[in-house]
């Protein structure tokens, strides 16, 4: 008696059939590798998809320089336990002139060093599709993307003229220079992303999970100062509180939440009782409403 | 203070696997504009407590920004998440919503009731088992609400909720609500639908869509939550016939090779006997890998890998399928066919044919009628324009297996791809096989191609001469020929006015005909290649797609285009049948150039470019590359010339 499938199964096989659609229709992909989260959950399953097989494509990540320690930790030790074939691409002009977020402002700091750089490495290497781990129900614009979402030679996003998308028949064709963002993702929800991490007990970074890490409170977010680059302000201290991280990107840009959460089950628990969406603590998507749209529209991801 | 955390864990764990057990239901919300549907999914969204402190708060911003409801919260705003969207009050395109009750999880899709965009409508319904239908009291059934409709029931949607919206606008009038329920039934009784289920709703104050509103007393059926959490979903029913299309062969060295796929209908156990689908080769499963050990078994939306007990040849595009029930291989069938863009679908262009993993280049060979949306009538049509739906023949340059869509939604569907632009025009429902195919065999003859070759001591060359009228191609055509035939060399020059004289005088020069016009004039050249002739078409033939189609005729290597480049003042000064005059003076319509499009060649074999050039000229630099091209091949083969 074979058994009904699951809500995790299908969403299951329907991003490995993606993964595979992908692989056997593009000359040179690559998957985004951003060690969040829903990165993890996305190298999981590109693993299965092409089980015994490894996964028939290399792994990038866009270093903005300033990540969590621990998240860079975590990178380097899942690549080097699973052996697979990791770049790692750094805007050497955004260093070279000193682009921060403190200085900069977070969005130029996010244009030059997240979206410039990946649009460098995207053109370095000629990759011509993209996996990356967005989900449709994180923000309204991420709501109308297409699975196969296709950007133009310059990597612009343009949401007027989508392809329509029927079925699973994807569209994979590209001219050169052209290429296709995919989202196995895109019909995870949050709760998804965690009950499949519990279920498929899937390593994730530890910053996830509550402990009394040293934050300083600005702007009404709590940030942890994870390194001496971070300069305090006049009347700011650095306190160690219990918290932890709902989303991860640069550390100066990520809030931290106060939180006693220390396993998978916590954090389950916390978030179906949470009142503010996940996306509340990345300061990059308050500057105005339809920001990201504008990002995703200039390359990002 | 923390609870008892092994008890918090395993009700978390129990939590979590309810969710895990519940059933989905996907569905969208059409009509026409200002129907509410936005609304009404903000509606939902809000009332099942989806929506987060800080999202209501950015939406009470938006709404007084950009909101169309006085100092009310502007529940369309959540789901218009596109700026040109929020600005113009409208939805462009397809938004997918999550949300989750006791009972049921839910992937809703909220999509744009603007005509101009149906086809982000179709992207939405594609996936959906249930259809929203929102239609506005004051106005009744109206013509978008009749395209979404038959759209749905054509992309195989089987049930439908008739919200009748804004019933407070009408006093909550139970005979308008039965004058419009019935009126929809009236239409919608060839359209196949399971279920029809008419509620009186208002989006904007919540009557009837998550609680039962004190207003209509007279309404006793369930809410509009209510329907969707206890309609029955079609599953893909794994007592279907085994479909498994393979969509990428594993094979990491040379002891493993693995079929990967996803079985579109059916189960398959370990030992099961499975059948190629187009070469009817057979073949056992010896196992189902999965990373944690292999399964025993598997069902249809399952992306599973197969090994199988024999080497049998099936790449992508191929399927694996019970061997007692098989699905059709033909390369020529019917189809309902959805048109996605601004250029309409022109019979005899060739397109991509791609199904859920198979792809053949395909063109449709007859129209056979456009369907009328407000009246179902059958309209003879010439082609169909962005939105229109008809039924097509359709001739695939190869066999394809596939179902009838009626049979199986993933097997029995397909799009089409414009070459040049690869955009998805158009998505395509099977309805049936066609036989001829089966009954026109090929002779195999005993003297071919290159029996009919040798005699003449050449190879068999299609050089294809297009440019502007006046560009010079016919003269230089003519001299070349000369020459060849000089040289001892079986020629045959194709020219478009003498053709138009017979064979294609049913032509005019609609884009329709120019395509048409194109088809047979390669189809013939291919028949000359096939005797063994050395063919020169001079032909404007503007559009790369049909120059395309003709290059994928012939043999590679066969097809020789040349690009007789010559500006276009110089066309107009040359003018040697005065008919640039007449098509500049209005007098000649759809003159290339002029007011029909020009499509450069991107990459011809040969370019010429003329000015400056006399045609003795010209045709030496075709002899000097013909002469370099006989060179290389030497190296090869000791063909004869050309």
């Amino acid at each position: 008696m074979l058994a009904r499938l699951t809500h995790l199964d299908r969403l299951e096989a329907e991003a490995i059939h993606i993964f595979r659609e992908v692989a056997a229709t593009f000359a040179n992909p690559v998957m985004l590798y951003s060690v969040g989260k829903d990165s993890s959950v996305l190298l999981h399953l590109a693993i299965k998809a092409f089980y015994p097989a490894k996964p028939p494509f290399p792994f990038l990540h866009v270093d903005t320089t300033w990540k969590f320690r621990e998240m860079i930790e975590f990178r380097d030790q899942i690549a080097k336990k699973l052996g697979f074939d990791l770049l790692v691409h750094i805007n050497q002009e955004g260093v070279r002139d000193n682009v921060n977020p403190f200085d900069s402002g977070s969005n130029v700091h996010t244009h030059v060093m997240k979206t410039v750089g990946l649009r460098q490495a995207l053109d370095k290497y000629g990759f011509d599709a993209a996996f990356g781990g967005a989900r449709r129900d994180e923000e309204k614009s991420r709501a109308k993307e297409r699975i196969f979402s296709f950007r133009n030679a310059q990597h612009a996003w343009d949401p007027k003229r989508q392809r329509p998308e029927m079925w699973k028949i994807y569209n994979t064709r590209v001219a050169p220079g052209e290429s296709i963002r995919v989202f196995p993702l895109s019909n995870w929800t949050e709760l998804d992303i965690w009950q499949y991490i519990l279920q498929e007990n899937i390593p994730i970074v530890p910053l996830y999970f509550a402990k009394r890490r040293p934050v300083v409170e600005r702007d009404g977010m709590l940030i942890m100062r994870d390194d001496e680059r971070m300069k305090l302000k006049p009347g700011e201290v650095v306190e160690d509180r219990l918290v932890r991280f709902r989303t991860l990107g640069c550390y100066p840009l990520t809030g931290a939440i106060e939180s006693d959460a220390e396993t998978l089950e916590e954090i389950v628990s916390e978030m179906l009782t949470a009142r503010t969406s996940e996306r509340q603590g990345r300061l990059i998507d308050r500057d105005e409403s339809g920001s990201m749209e504008k990002k995703k529209r200039e390359g990002y991801f | 203070m923390k609870a008892d955390p092994v008890q918090a864990a395993e009700s978390v764990r129990e939590y979590l696997e309810s969710q895990n057990r519940k059933s989905l239901l996907r569905f969208l919300t059409c009509g026409s504009v200002d129907d509410g549907k936005s609304t009404l999914i903000g509606r939902l969204l809000s009332d099942t407590r989806q929506i987060f402190e800080d999202q209501l708060s950015a939406l009470e911003r938006d709404s007084r920004k950009h909101g169309t409801t006085g100092d009310e919260v502007d529940f369309a705003l959540l789901v218009d998440g596109l700026e040109a969207e929020r600005e113009q009050g409208i939805t462009i395109d397809v938004a997918y919503r999550f949300f989750s009750t006791a009972k049921r999880k839910f992937i809703v899709a909220d999509t744009p009731g603007h005509e101009q965009y149906t086809r982000n409508m179709a992207t939405g319904a594609s996936t959906a088992d249930l259809a929203i239908v929102l239609v506005d009291a004051r106005q009744g059934v109206v013509a978008q609400t009749r395209r979404h409709s038959i759209i749905a029931s054509l992309l195989g949607i089987r049930h439908v909720i008739v919200a009748i919206n804004k019933i407070d606008l009408v006093g909550f009038d139970q005979q308008i609500f039965d004058r419009i329920a019935s009126e929809y039934r009236e239409f919608a009784k060839d359209l196949h639908f399971s279920s029809i289920m008419p509620i009186p709703i208002s989006a904007r104050y919540g009557d009837n869509v998550t609680t039962r509103s004190a207003n209509s007393g007279w309404y006793s059926g369930p809410t509009l939550l209510d329907h969707l959490e206890t309609v029955a979903v079609d599953e893909i029913s794994i007592d279907a016939p085994f479909r498994f299309p393979v969509q990428y062969v594993n094979r990491p060295n040379l002891d493993f090779r693995g079929f990967a796929g996803t079985i579109a209908s059916g189960s398959v156990l370990v030992g099961d006997e499975v059948v190629v689908a187009k070469s009817g080769k057979s073949a056992r499963v010896k196992r189902i890998v999965a990373q944690g050990g292999d399964l025993d078994g598997a069902v249809s939306g399952q992306a599973i890998t197969l090994v199988l007990d024999e080497e049998v040849e099936a790449s992508r595009g191929n399927m694996l399928v019970a061997p007692t029930a098989r699905p059709q291989v033909a390369d020529q069938f019917a189809a309902n066919i959805v048109w996605f863009d601004e250029n309409g679908l022109k019979p005899g262009r060739s397109y991509i044919l791609r199904t859920e993993t198979d792809q053949v280049g395909a063109t449709v060979t007859d129209l056979k009628y456009r369907i009328n949306i407000n009246n179902f009538a059958h309209e003879a049509a010439k082609s169909l324009a962005m939105n229109e739906v008809g039924i097509c023949n359709i001739s695939a340059q190869a066999p394809i297996a596939f179902d009838t869509f009626a049979e199986n939604r993933t097997t029995g569907a397909f799009i089409l791809i414009d070459r040049m632009s690869n955009a998805t025009v158009g998505a395509g429902m099977i309805l049936h096989g066609l036989r001829r195919a089966d009954n026109i065999h090929w002779q195999s003859l005993d003297i071919g191609k290159h029996e009919r070759a040798q005699a003449k001591n050449q190879k068999p060359a299609v050089f294809w001469f297009t440019g502007l009228s006046g560009s010079g191609k016919s003269t230089i055509a003519n001299l070349l020929e000369k020459k060849l035939h000089a040289s001892g060399h079986h020629t045959y020059i194709l020219d478009g006015d003498n053709v138009r004289h017979g064979l294609n005088r049913d032509l005019g020069f609609t884009d329709a005909d120019r395509v048409e016009n194109i088809r047979r004039v390669a189809e013939v050249a291919r028949l000359m290649t096939d005797a063994g002739l050395v063919v020169l078409v001079s032909f404007i033939s503007p559009f790369r797609a049909e120059r395309q189609m003709a290059r994928e005729l012939m043999e590679k290597g066969e097809f020789i285009e040349v690009f007789v480049d010559t500006p276009f003042e110089e066309c107009v000064k040359r003018d040697p049948k005065g008919l640039y005059a007449r098509a500049l003076s209005g007098s000649l319509k759809n003159f290339t150039g002029v007011d029909s499009p020009y499509e450069a060649p991107e990459d011809p074999e040969i370019h010429l470019e003329t000015l400056g050039k006399s045609t003795e000229e010209l045709v030496e630099i075709l002899e000097n590359w013909l002469h370099e091209r006989d060179i290389e091949q030497e190296q090869y083969d000791d063909g004869g010339g050309i």
